[in-house]
């Protein structure tokens, strides 16, 4: 409502409730081999799906962490996209979607990718590592992983999981990094808090104590 | 006494960091969860005609709309929930709520709007012009007692200056001390210099996501935020509950820096969209939103008339700014920035006036040292320009200038704690070998060209009033509740040590509780402002001086003797003389819940807030119960104050800075945990360097569209762009007024950054003086060329 009068008209359907609570809980069951039934992405992917759709499998068995996962991926749904609201692996940020920032950071193969510009399809007979998988099942933290608790690594910690598994993938393929070689490496994981020195103590650290 | 103080150690919250465990915003899932998605303005300022959301809401999955109407409405010119008239390019018109994000989405691109243009700016210069647009149908500027207004300057105003120098028409703030012209007469050299700072983005990595849902009666919101208590009431007030019905989780922020440091209104979109659909709903924020909704940095055109003595002593300044404040209430940028040159500077005389210009640009609001760090960046160079004038060192001039502890601050000239920029200049001159250096400035190699710089910063960095709890449960066990924030920087955690020293504590017996509403937590300022090493150590002092006095009652009343009489050592309180009657501190708490009253916190004290109140009621007969006000109150400013010093390589043929090496000395006074200043010295100096070289905010200025909308487009530095090894070091000089000796200092390190590297520029290219930030590279190019300029000289936000 403004001064002069002038007023926002809003058009609406007659009958605006299409959806219950009920529907909507129905088809969360009805896909069930999702993790968490939750999906940010794919009108209908909360509904029940065939088999096939547009030709290409659904339902993939992904290699995460170690273990296979059954899970139902749209054709167009990208790696972060599965793995937090489908696996529930929270761990691995979104800071851009857009392949700038490097929070999304995971190994796929060993080698760090963008999971956010990377589609779920492409990766199904790969070996997925997230931030979750780093550190060993009894909880022993990852050499890198300590070194960065050791060296104050993260301020706000958004971008760490992306640090941690750039630092993870560069010691596995040249355990005895120069700084310069490890500044390199991370170029790719941007940092607001700007604790870059902190990191590279980090994965100097790492280098020395593994 | 200090066994806590000044000692590194393992914040709690950081193992969660590195083992992706904590939990973002984002991070938290509900079932039935919705998601909602926001229709935003595409025009820089308009109305909303009609709204047409048949289409939308007749599509499988869409659930609801929210529209403006049903938000609280916000007073102009505050920040919107959702609003039918936008005033920047990417305004929330409304909310869409649908069975997932992509539904959502697709709700939104089929609902038909009808938007009327009105006028707009993205130049406060254009709109300060006689006939030029206002950014608001009622005007162009804004007082808290008058609203919204128009404020012109007139055509002779502008003819006034020279070509390329700011007009300087009429203020709407203004205050001077001192005999100004007195000074400019008694000045060997007096330098007039227009200025223009660009607005930046903050660029938080974590996105300003919020999730809400209601049960039982209240609304529980997962926000994004730096800060905790200080958020409470305003959230609650946004959603239009009492703040005793909202329950707010904030555990982790990943990154504010100024834009997460109070509630803001599009946080409450999800709490409304769950009330009106009966589930939870959550709002993810994209990056490309980020720079509509994350705030900006207030950007500046601006003048100043600087008088010198020969020995480089500032006898007068004049300072105008113009600050470009987007349509909103923006931030006082502009005040704190001539408070700060009043401080930094210690002109005999200084007169200030400045007027805050509503713009069609994306609200601006308060970015790590707003104010302050953009003048660092404007003055700096201005002292080396007379530096070179009269022959005087860059470090000379500035300290025979910086302020001691007798140093007065702002137009009132009021009083500070203490300032010791003196010795943060000599301290980094020897550390950084500033005469060996800058020996070699001008130094060349090919192309490039070695050269040095130094700067520095200010930010009142501290407050009091606030509120502290404790408790210690019958097993022992220390409980520190704090409600700052947890912004990462990590003093969360080392302001609450404080109350493990007083009491003598063991850290590994601590538990700090922190970061949900429902753990009891006090009312806490934010974590914002440099101010919660200084603030925090305050409440947490107090709390646990409370605590310490009532297990020396609990001892005296239950062995005799009096409470004065009792000391404490191994979390045991004791009687100095008969040391048989001693108690551990888990029998004097189970005491304490035998006694009630105020040892258990039955009784409470009368000037608690009413969020202590609350806390300490839920958690009494529990333990001993430690909780007090900060009642007493400290007086002046508190000064957090920092020195940066830079070498640089300057490529005089592609335009290239590198930065060779980086110093940064912060005056904040005692030292509570020596990494996380380290971290936050070279933090700073990387954003600084971004502010200096690389980031702004850019407009089309025919159409009011944002032309950066991607870290790429608005660069934050990376790895590669900073130097690898960045030194630090810190006076550790008490401040008089805090129980530990602590002021902040988050802030000024990233202005003192900013400006040394910007005179290091200026120093390559032989002391050609741009008055700009940022520098970018096509302006060092040119200037190297001795070419003019891509640019207009006095343009904001369009270049």
């Amino acid at each position: 409502m403004h001064d002069d009068g002038f007023k926002t008209t809003v058009l609406l359907p007659e009958s605006t409730s299409t959806w219950s609570r009920r529907d909507f809980i129905k088809s969360v069951i009805a896909s069930s081999v999702t993790v968490s039934g939750l999906s940010y992405f794919g009108a209908g992917c909360a509904q029940p799906l065939p088999a096939q759709s547009g030709g290409v499998e659904r339902l993939l068995s992904l290699t995460v962490n170690g273990q296979v996962r059954r899970v139902d991926v749209a054709p167009h749904e990208t790696l972060t996209q599965t793995l937090r609201y489908k696996l529930g692996l929270t761990g691995t940020k979104v800071g851009c979607d857009r392949a700038e920032c490097g929070a999304c950071t995971v190994l796929i193969d060993e080698v760090p990718h963008y999971a956010c510009s990377t589609l779920t399809h492409r990766v199904r007979e790969s070996d997925i590592t997230t931030i979750e998988g780093v550190a060993e099942p009894d909880g022993t933290l990852h050499p890198v992983q300590q070194a960065f608790i050791d060296e104050l690594g993260p301020q706000c910690g958004f971008c760490t999981p992306g640090q941690v598994m750039t630092a993870v993938a560069l010691l596995r393929t040249n355990p005895s990094p120069t700084r310069e070689e490890a500044r390199a490496a991370l170029c790719g994981n941007l940092c607001r808090c700007g604790a870059y020195d902190h990191y590279l103590n980090g994965v100097m650290r790492a280098a020395r104590e593994a | 006494m200090a066994e806590l103080i000044g000692k590194d150690f393992t914040p709690p919250d950081i193992r969660a960091k590195v083992t992706g465990e904590a939990r973002y915003a984002e991070d938290f899932r509900m079932d039935g969860m919705l998601f909602c998605r926001l229709l935003k303005s595409p025009m820089p300022h308009a109305r909303v005609r009609t709204i047409d959301a048949r289409r939308a809401l007749e599509m499988p999955g869409v659930v609801a709309i929210l529209t403006a109407e049903e938000v609280p409405e916000q007073p102009a010119p505050s920040n919107n929930i959702l609003t039918n008239e936008p005033h920047f390019v990417g305004e929330p018109i409304l909310a869409v709520a649908a069975i997932d994000e992509e539904t959502a989405e697709a709700a939104i691109e089929a609902i038909e709007l009808d938007l009327e243009p009105l006028p707009f700016c993205t130049d406060p210069l254009d709109s300060l012009h006689p006939s030029g647009p206002n950014a608001r149908v009622t005007g162009n500027t804004f007082s808290r007692d008058e609203g919204v207004f128009e404020h012109k300057w007139t055509e002779a105003d502008f003819a006034a200056g020279a070509e390329d120098a700011m007009p300087t028409g009429t203020p709407g703030d203004e205050w001077s001390y001192g005999d100004l012209e007195a000074g400019f007469e008694g000045a060997e050299l007096v330098l007039d210099e227009s200025f223009v700072t660009a607005s930046t983005a903050h660029h938080s990595m974590e996105p300003r996501t919020a999730m809400a849902y209601w049960q039982n009666g209240k609304c529980y919101v997962h926000g994004s935020t730096q800060s905790q208590s200080i958020i409470h009431p305003g959230l609650a007030r946004y959603i239009g509950i009492p703040p005793e019905d909202l329950v707010f989780v904030a555990e982790f922020c990943g990154g504010g820096f100024g834009s997460k440091a109070g509630a803001y209104p599009i946080m409450s979109i999800p709490a409304h969209m769950s009330r009106k659909t009966g589930r939870p709903v959550m709002m993810r924020i994209s990056r490309a939103e980020e720079y509509f909704l994350g705030s900006a940095r207030c950007g500046f055109q601006g003048r100043v008339r600087m008088g010198f003595r020969a020995d480089g002593r500032v006898t007068a300044c004049d300072l105008f700014i113009v600050q470009e404040n987007g349509p909103n209430t923006g931030f006082g940028d502009m005040g704190s920035a001539a408070s700060a040159v009043s401080l930094v500077y210690t002109p005999l005389a200084m007169r200030y006036r400045g007027i805050s210009v509503l713009t069609n640009t994306p609200p601006r609001g308060a970015q790590r040292g707003p104010g302050q760090n953009q003048i660092a960046c404007a003055i700096e160079p201005v002292l080396d320009k007379a530096a070179r004038a009269l022959s005087l060192d860059p470090v000379e001039i500035r300290r025979i200038n910086a302020p001691d502890s007798t140093a007065r601050y702002g137009g009132s000239q009021g009083p500070v704690t203490s300032a010791h920029l003196g010795e943060a200049l000599d301290r980094g001159a020897e550390r950084f070998g500033w005469a060996d250096r800058r020996a070699r400035s001008g130094v060349r190699n090919g192309s490039r060209v070695r050269a040095v710089g130094v700067g520095q910063a200010f930010h009142s960095a501290g407050s009091s009033g606030f509120d502290g709890l404790v408790r210690i449960d019958p097993e022992g066990i220390l409980h520190i509740h704090t409600g700052v924030g947890n912004l990462g920087t990590y003093s969360y955690a080392a302001t609450s040590r404080v109350a493990a020293e007083v009491l003598g504590y063991d850290w590994e017996r601590c538990v700090i509780h922190r970061g949900d509403s429902s753990r009891h937590l006090p009312w806490n300022n934010g974590q914002f402002g440099s101010n919660t090493s200084f603030t925090m150590t305050r409440t947490n002092y107090v709390a646990a001086m409370d605590a310490l006095d009532k297990l020396k009652q609990i001892a005296a009343i239950r062995f005799g003797g009096r409470a004065e009489d009792y000391d404490v050592g191994d979390e045991t309180v004791f009687h100095r003389e008969n040391r048989g009657w001693r108690m551990t501190y888990a029998r004097a708490a189970q005491w304490a819940i035998e006694m009630g009253g105020p040892y258990s916190g039955n009784n409470l004290p009368e000037d608690l807030n009413p969020m202590t109140r609350r806390s300490a009621q839920a958690l009494a007969g529990t333990g001993l119960i430690g909780v007090a006000r900060d009642a007493d109150r400290h007086t002046g400013t508190v000064p957090a104050l920092a020195a940066g010093f830079v070498e640089v390589e300057l490529d005089l043929e592609t335009g290239q800075v590198v930065i060779l090496d980086y110093l940064g000395v912060a005056d904040c006074g005692t030292v509570l945990h020596p990494q996380s200043l380290a971290s936050q010295v070279r933090g700073g100096a990387v954003m600084g360097f971004g502010m200096a070289l690389t980031e702004r905010h850019v407009y089309d200025a025919k159409w009011g569209l944002p032309a950066a909308v991607g870290l790429h487009q608005a660069k934050p530095p990376t790895y590669l762009d900073v130097p690898s090894g960045m030194d630090w070091d810190a006076l550790d000089i008490a401040d008089p007024q805090n129980p530990v000796g602590a002021k902040g200092i988050g802030e000024p390190l990233m202005g003192c950054a900013a400006a040394a590297l910007l005179c290091a520029v200026s120093d390559a290219l032989g002391g050609h003086f741009f008055n700009r930030t940022p520098i970018t590279t096509d302006m060092i190019i040119n200037a190297a060329a001795s070419r003019p300029p891509a640019h207009r000289a006095l343009a904001v936000n369009t270049q």
